[in-house]
């Protein structure tokens, strides 16, 4: 499962990032394996999207969020 | 004898950096040039005890040492290079405390340079209404460097890092990440391609220098490929690894964490801003009531202005001895600077509310939401920050694009900025808007200057979405393109920060636009004065007759005198450089006078406005200047050709539109120049708006006239 499949509200732990350039620029922001992360909002026309990590909130275009794999907890 | 150390100031964005710097230095800062080098600096002194000072550099927000954005490269520049005379004698780094894991990542990495470091724990009251808490004596001795508890916001615990920067023994440097499995060999051929001693920023510079493709590139890249070195693995495990590091260490020192994945208040707040149907709704009624606060807050202030200046004129001009120096001061450089400092209330208004707008963390969630209506136009949601500041001045937006990570994006964001209204045209939009439209025009609640002044603003920024798609089909794309944010939480703005910025931002307007237009004032004045082969005084001759018989009646004379004046400045250099492009202009329905206002305010719009004070004191004998007076002054000239006014609903139309998209600004066109160190895109960028502007302005005088 993929970040853009999260529901509102609902919880997940990131699992890897499978895009090679954005994975560093992710890392750095905090979204990185291990965290957990929730869908906050969505942005006029659906996208982009903001999560929530531990620590930060953070947008990111559904384009480059498909390629944050997630396990949902529950 | 002053001692003086050189302190930087690093954080990521977002953390309290500017907060910081501005409780340490106060007023005393400024903006320059690294010596020799396009790098700008931001820096201030702060005083530390009787015989030692502080030259305090605030470097730009940055998440990593692996810049990836311009502004992100300026910090790395600065910390990169050990010879460089500004580096510094020690770092304060400035950490989110209800964020420190993540902007401990970039400390470990600044502090790995071996250069001494303190880090300063910022918003722990924050923290500890998320509910995080830290032993901060445990945290100091398992990360081995002085660590303060500071408020940036409230002012906090800066004493206290002020004693620090003069204890010497607070000098230290720590080291987090070891490079033992990188190839020792590799490791030492790199420090000596990159004449560093420090193996990690040598080889943090090596990669950096691979992928910017510096000068040294070739040979790195060589270095790497013998040793196979996969440098964005590297990058990769080293951030696990810090991270890693980092969260055994803060574990240790954390008290209590009952912070979990909830709904704070920022989210309630941004259920309703960021609404996925009504976020822009609210966003262009903010924006509406900006400009009818600017519209309506500043009349006082305005008539405070325009009276002062009228208190100076009448004072100079009846107490200086009468001659050509007391002409020139009142009726060229009072009279031009008097046109537009009266719009420093307006001015001042629309910088403080966009000041208020990024200080909360609005601005941030505007470019969440207009991510997807941008990108289309080769933009993204970043660019709507320098677009919507761009409607006070464009020199600091354009600066602004700096964090946009895509050069593309960046490229295109700087070419069409100029084309929002800035501060700028206000004088001139409010003196045409005025000539149309009574000052007291209602529409239900709402003042209808301030509903045109907005449909201006709305043009240009349509003019600008629409110059970034065509841009879009020409620029090349080489990187990859995405839009990763972080969204802070929101804050209260805080008064003194507030201040500061409006000081320097209007400090900067008064002086930028005050030099410019003394000088064209007093060239204009000369030139307006004088003509060629005695004309003038052929006119005065020819009306001195009819002014001088005391048996005319009074209304006759000064009929005769009023002539006399137009005709005068018809005669002088003024009107023959403004004849000379009149043929150029009449197909945009200006005549020559509009001319000389168009060739003046080339080096900035808002001398158009000086420019009309100035001819049409000029045209006057006595009386002081006041805005609204020049006002009626153009209403009531006439067009000598065609009998009817000069200034027709078409002419001033089309003057509108003139001002909205030509570029008539140095100082955007030297910070362009900078910001994309080329002289092309200034170029292309001059050239595309004065096309544009010629264009509409014939589109417009053709349709209305």
């Amino acid at each position: 499962m993929n970040l853009t499949e999260l529901k509102f509200g609902q919880k997940a732990i990131i699992e890897r990032v499978t895009d090679d350039d954005l994975s560093l620029k992710l890392f750095e922001m905090g979204l990185l394996p291990g965290e957990t992360i929730m869908l906050e909002n969505v942005a006029p026309f659906g996208d982009p999207i903001a999560v929530l990590l531990s620590e930060s909130k953070i947008c990111i275009r559904l384009q480059d969020a498909a390629s944050v794999q997630i396990k949902p907890i529950d | 004898m002053q001692k003086e150390i050189t302190v930087a100031l690093v954080g990521n964005p977002n953390c309290g950096k500017t907060s910081l710097f501005n409780a340490l230095t106060g007023l005393n800062h400024k903006v320059s040039n690294f010596a020799g080098t396009t790098v700008e600096k931001k820096t201030g002194e702060t005083k530390l005890s009787a015989g030692v000072k502080a030259q305090i550099i605030d470097l730009p927000g940055t998440y990593s040492l692996y810049p990836k954005s311009a502004d992100e490269l300026v910090t790395y520049e600065i910390l990169r290079n050990k010879a460089e005379s500004n580096y510094p004698d020690l770092v304060i780094f400035i950490a989110d405390a209800s964020n420190l894991k993540r902007n401990l990542l970039l400390f470990s990495q600044v502090a790995d340079l071996g250069v001494p470091i303190i880090l300063c724990l910022n918003m722990m009251d924050v923290a500890e209404r998320k509910g995080i808490q830290y032993d901060l004596k445990l945290l100091e001795k398992e990360l081995g460097v002085p660590i303060f508890a500071i408020n940036a916001r409230k002012q906090e615990g800066i004493d206290n890092i002020k004693s620090a920067l003069l204890n010497d023994k607070l000098r230290i440097t720590a080291q987090y990440y070891n490079l033992d499995h990188v190839n020792a060999q590799m490791l030492d051929e790199v420090c000596k391609a990159t004449d560093k001693r420090n193996k990690y920023a040598a080889l943090q510079f090596a990669i950096n220098a691979s992928s910017l493709l510096s000068e040294k590139a070739q040979r790195i890249i060589k270095i790497f490929e013998k040793y196979s070195f996969d440098t964005r693995k590297f990058q990769e495990d080293e951030i696990l690894s810090r991270y890693h590091i980092i969260e055994t260490t803060v574990s240790n020192a954390r008290l209590k964490n009952t912070s979990q994945l909830k709904n704070s208040l920022t989210h309630k707040v941004d259920e309703i801003l960021t609404h996925r149907y009504w976020g822009i709704g609210i966003f262009l009624v903010l924006l509406l009531l900006v400009f009818q606060a600017m519209y309506s807050w500043s009349s006082y202030p305005m008539e405070f202005v325009e009276y002062i200046f009228g208190l100076i004129s009448n004072y100079i001009e009846t107490q200086m001895p009468k001659g050509i120096l007391n002409d020139l001061m009142v009726h060229g450089i009072l009279a031009g600077l008097s046109g537009v400092m009266i719009f420093l209330p307006q001015i001042i208004i629309l910088f403080l509310f966009i000041a208020i707008l990024e200080d909360v963390g609005y601005m941030a969630r505007v470019g969440f939401m207009m991510d997807r209506i941008m990108r289309p136009f080769g933009m993204n949601g970043k660019s709507i920050v320098p677009l919507i500041s761009g409607m006070a001045c464009a020199v600091p937006s354009i600066m602004a694009s700096r964090n946009i990570e895509n050069k593309k994006e960046r490229l295109i964001t700087i070419l069409v900025t100029p084309l929002m209204s800035c501060s700028a045209r206000l004088p001139v939009y409010t003196l045409l808007i005025g000539m149309l439209i009574p000052d007291t025009a209602k529409w239900g609640p709402f003042n209808v200057h301030g509903l045109v002044l907005m449909v201006m603003y709305l043009i240009g920024f349509v003019a600008a979405i629409f110059s970034a798609w065509i841009f879009k089909f020409f620029i090349k794309q080489k990187q990859k393109n995405y839009f990763i944010m972080e969204l802070p939480s929101y804050k209260m703005p805080v008064f003194s920060n507030l201040m500061i910025t409006l000081y320097e931002k209007s400090g900067a307007f008064v002086w930028g636009a005050g030099k410019i237009i003394v000088a064209v004032s007093v060239v204009l004045w000369v030139l307006a004065s004088t003509g060629p082969q005695g004309n003038i005084a052929k006119v005065e001759q020819k009306f001195a007759s009819t002014i001088n018989n005391d048996t005319l009646p009074e209304t006759v004379r000064e009929e005769a005198k009023l002539q006399m004046n137009s005709q005068k400045l018809e005669a002088s250099y003024a009107g023959e450089f403004g004849k000379m492009i009149e043929p150029a202009i009449r197909p945009l329905g200006f005549d020559w006078k509009i001319g000389i206002a168009l060739l003046t305010s080339l080096a900035a719009r808002e001398v158009f406005v000086g420019t009309m004070s100035t001819i049409y004191s000029v045209n006057d004998d006595g009386g002081e200047e006041t805005f609204s007076n020049i006002k009626t002054k153009m209403q009531a000239e006439i067009n000598s050709q065609t009998g009817k006014p000069s200034y027709s609903l078409a002419t001033i139309l089309s003057l509108m539109i003139f001002y909205a998209f030509a570029l008539q600004c140095m100082s955007t066109i030297a910070v362009v120049k900078k910001e994309t160190h080329s002289n092309k895109w200034p170029i292309i960028q001059f050239v595309y708006m004065t096309v544009l502007a010629y264009a509409s302005s014939f589109l417009v005088f053709t349709i209305f006239s």
